[in-house]
């Protein structure tokens, strides 16, 4: 039952969005989040939409599993449209009971703050976790990190440590069941009681399994200790990321729309404030 | 020649917080050659396994010396030579995978030795071909079964290539059928490709296609030869808390009982062939 949990929530597939470079989906989606703090003004806002709608479509991703990414953020959604459409005033006010004014600035407002939190919390599951392996993910990561290693940033050791905890999340995962077995099999009982009492219960389980970790966390630094394992310095590697035509090309076209988007939310002037 | 291994009166103490220290080793003196097959036996806490630390700079000896193919162990400057010389594989294949796909684990000891890129890629696929687990080369290695695991962390030695490796209980915690694979890859490894072997194990039947057999016992060599030599001195053996092939069992059994039948006849087809020309 516990083996069922996916984490990292990965998506195989072969479309251009998976094959992207992972340091080019990390710096493309961060820029995309950087830029939709700076735009200004409905088209730029459409034509960012349009952008990551164009790149769900590509990367073949249900739409469903976007909306379920969603839903933990749903009630920090209502809360900012309330507040926007409450404490936002100006324009026409359209309705006025007690202290309570809703104004066209405060629709508008809400409106645009909604559309960006959606399209922030879509890009990175999109770019990033739907289609992005965990590995490839730590590769790319360690990459963008490495000129921070002359800042003595240790980005080898925090790649590493990743690795390691996704090598051993299934491990770990199969321990706890096998501990929950042999408790449950001894009349341990997890699944009735006040969540106090399942917390509870859930101590002889946690116990043992951090013994577990750290004999296993031992035995492993004695196997890669005998592998020459002396820290990043020196190292060569397996998989090497190589920016190939589409990388580049994908690049020139984001930073192209980025472009116009920025220049047209400093140039026109906006019948409506989105920000 | 030069010896693979060389032990000189190599003592070693555990040391305690108090100051007190419990001695493990006494005074092994030891000698293995290039190319030599040798299972180390004895029972739980005999030093087989501390032993075997030596031969990897785990452990360093608290007196002696310990040479691997001439060098020092001792000697801070050899210590990556002698890891990249002599691998190490131990008993719990999940605890000495580092990475989540199994080619990628292969590399980890040659990416460590800053083997460049297409001799990196050669080595790790010679080495998964080597172990017969070429065709699970992407896959996760949580998901792979006890043997196939083991094999894996074998290859990951191999594609360090080194001359000698130390299996520490390999097969101890697998099925019958994940014992055998493993087994079969030692002995392919020792036959075909020449790298010495030493087998840690307490597996009589594991021993005896060894070219030599080491039994320990309280942290000192009591037998050391053949498998055929070792393996008749049932009596001896068994005071050290050891069983014997259940072949070599069967002819002492026959034996006592007045049969006179050999006593060095360890594989079932020799043990047979025995049996059958005596009671023609």
């Amino acid at each position: 039952m516990i083996r069922d949990i996916t984490l990292g929530q990965y998506f195989p597939g072969d479309t251009i969005i998976h094959r992207l470079d992972p340091r080019v989906k990390i710096t493309l989606t961060m820029l995309y989040i950087i830029i939709l703090f700076m735009i200004n003004g409905p088209i730029p806002y459409l034509i960012m939409t349009v952008f990551l709608s164009v790149a769900i479509y590509l990367s073949k991703i249900n739409l469903r599993l976007i909306f379920k990414g969603l839903r933990p953020i749903l009630i920090l959604l209502v809360f900012t449209t309330m507040l926007n459409i409450f404490y936002t005033q100006g324009g026409t006010v359209l309705l006025n009971i007690g202290f309570v004014t809703v104004t066209t600035h405060g629709i508008y407002m809400a409106f645009f703050i909604i559309l960006r939190l959606i399209l922030l919390i879509s890009v990175s599951f999109v770019m990033l976790t739907y289609t992005t392996s965990p590995i490839m993910l730590t590769d790319g990561l360690e990459s963008l990190l490495g000129p921070f290693k002359k800042l003595k940033f240790p980005a080898h050791e925090l790649a590493m440590m990743m690795t390691i905890a996704l090598r051993f999340i299934p491990t770990l995962m199969e321990e706890t069941d096998r501990i929950m077995s042999a408790q449950k099999s001894r009349g341990a009982d997890f699944e009735t009681g006040s969540i106090l009492k399942r917390a509870k219960a859930l101590i002889p389980v946690l116990i043992p399994l951090f013994i577990g970790a750290f004999r296993r966390a031992e035995e492993l630094a004695i196997a890669m200790e005998c592998r020459c394992y002396r820290g990043g310095q020196g190292r060569t590697r397996l998989r090497v990321l190589v920016l190939d035509k589409k990388d580049y090309a994908v690049t020139i076209l984001t930073l192209a729309v980025f472009a116009i988007s920025i220049v047209m939310s400093y140039t026109i002037v906006w019948g409506v404030i989105t920000r | 020649m030069n010896h693979m291994i060389t032990t000189e009166s190599l003592r070693f103490a555990y040391k305690h917080e108090g100051g007190e220290s419990t001695q493990v080793l006494f005074d092994i003196t030891l000698n293995i050659k290039p190319g030599e097959f040798v299972a180390v036996l004895g029972h739980n806490g005999s030093g087989k396994s501390t032993l075997a630390k030596h031969f990897n700079c785990i452990l360093l000896p608290s007196g002696g010396k310990v040479y691997i193919d001439g060098m020092d162990t001792q000697d801070e400057a050899n210590l990556y030579t002698i890891r990249s010389l002599c691998g190490m594989v131990f008993q719990n294949p999940d605890n000495q995978i580092v990475a989540t796909i199994t080619e990628e684990d292969v590399a980890f000891g040659p990416e460590n030795l800053g083997v460049p890129m297409p001799e990196l890629r050669e080595r790790v696929d010679e080495a998964l071909k080597t172990v017969g687990m070429f065709e699970f080369r992407t896959h996760a290695p949580h998901l792979l079964s006890g043997g196939q695991k083991q094999r894996i962390a074998i290859a990951g030695i191999i594609a360090m290539r080194p001359r000698c490796i130390v299996l520490d209980e390999p097969t101890a915690m697998l099925d019958p059928v994940g014992r055998r694979e493993v087994l079969a890859t030692i002995s392919k490894l020792n036959k075909q490709y020449g790298i010495t072997i030493i087998l840690i194990t307490h597996h009589m039947n594991e021993a005896a296609d060894a070219d030599r057999v080491i039994v320990m016992n309280d942290g000192k060599i009591a037998m050391d030869g053949t498998p055929k030599e070792v393996f008749t001195r049932v009596d001896e053996l068994k005071e050290f808390g050891l069983s014997v092939p259940q072949t070599v069992e069967l002819l002492y059994e026959l034996q006592k009982s007045g049969i006179d039948v050999p006593l060095d006849k360890i594989s079932v087809d020799e043990c047979a062939a025995a049996l059958y020309s005596y009671f023609k």
